[in-house]
């Protein structure tokens, strides 16, 4: 077993286990720190991938930006609703089992089913996803999905300040969102 | 040189758990991380075929999805606050004010 192998099913079986945790942990918090562990482990794949930017890119965005919003929510709105009693079907437990392992089957059929190994040959075309080619490909050929997602980062960006706004005594803020929990 | 078709199953596992944790769980937030991590699996599918097929292309889808994820979450944090607001509660079961 080479080296690289190894090094895949350590990080594999971090990145499932946080996976795992996502989904099982009582606690929100908790849940998104496990997100956090999954996030990192995938950016170390990203860089086996010869994704060097995009694994910066996945720890800036993801683990910096998105995990730390969703733990701004978690406080600010108190996650320890229990989710587990409410409403819940004796048998959606086991339906929702059912159903992922039916689509976990489907979805490694489909992908190992005409999956041939990599040839060397390509890998050494790619020349790796570093900045500079990353960069050269986003700011050349596809410069326009790029303007369009500031576009859409802006609209994002108005839709949830608009969202989130006190509707009545906006100028509150913060205090009366912390009554309102 | 780890084969591509290990990275693949890798994902379709972690986007397996993902959609899985959608159906079990009641806890909107954690609906929402769930959907985070099922982008982050196929990121990583783009990732490997791009590695496998020697270009560039994937990364930059990669790039697209992130900045659209970013906006999902922008988004769809705001919406449950506001709904926090006014239902004092995250429970997706008790959320079903569009429900038929």
């Amino acid at each position: 077993m080479s080296w690289s192998l190894l090094f895949f099913l350590l990080v594999g079986a971090v990145s499932l286990a946080a996976a795992l945790g996502v989904v099982t942990s009582r606690q929100p918090v908790h849940s998104a720190l496990f997100l956090l562990t999954n996030f990192a482990t995938l950016a170390v794949l990203y860089i086996t991938l010869d994704a060097q930017f995009l694994a910066a890119a996945q720890v800036i965005v993801y683990a910096g930006g998105i995990v730390i919003l969703i733990l701004f929510v978690i406080m600010l709105i108190g996650g320890d609703t229990n989710d587990f009693s409410a409403a819940q079907r004796a048998w959606s437990r086991t339906v929702g089992m059912a159903l992922g392992i039916i689509l976990l089957l489907v979805i490694s059929y489909s992908a190992l089913s005409r999956m041939m190994a990599p040839s060397e040959d390509t890998a050494a075309l790619l020349q790796g996803g570093t900045p500079e080619a990353v960069g050269i490909e986003l700011f050349t050929k596809y410069i326009l999905p790029f303007e369009l997602v500031a576009l859409l980062l802006l609209v994002a960006l108005i839709g949830a300040l608009v969202l989130g706004r006190q509707q009545e005594g906006a100028s509150e803020g913060i205090p009366s969102v912390k009554a309102n929990e | 040189m780890v084969e591509t078709s290990y990275y693949l199953v890798l994902a379709a596992i972690i986007f397996t758990v993902g959609a899985t944790g959608v159906l079990l769980r009641r806890n909107a937030l954690i609906i929402f991380m769930c959907i985070e991590m099922m982008l982050n699996s196929v990121n990583l599918t783009l990732i490997a075929l791009a590695r496998q097929w020697g270009n560039l292309e994937g990364q930059i889808f990669v790039f697209m999805i992130m900045a659209v994820a970013a906006a999902e979450v922008a988004v769809g944090l705001a919406i449950l606050i506001a709904n926090v607001r006014h239902r004092q509660s995250i429970n997706i079961d008790e959320i079903n004010l569009l429900k038929w």
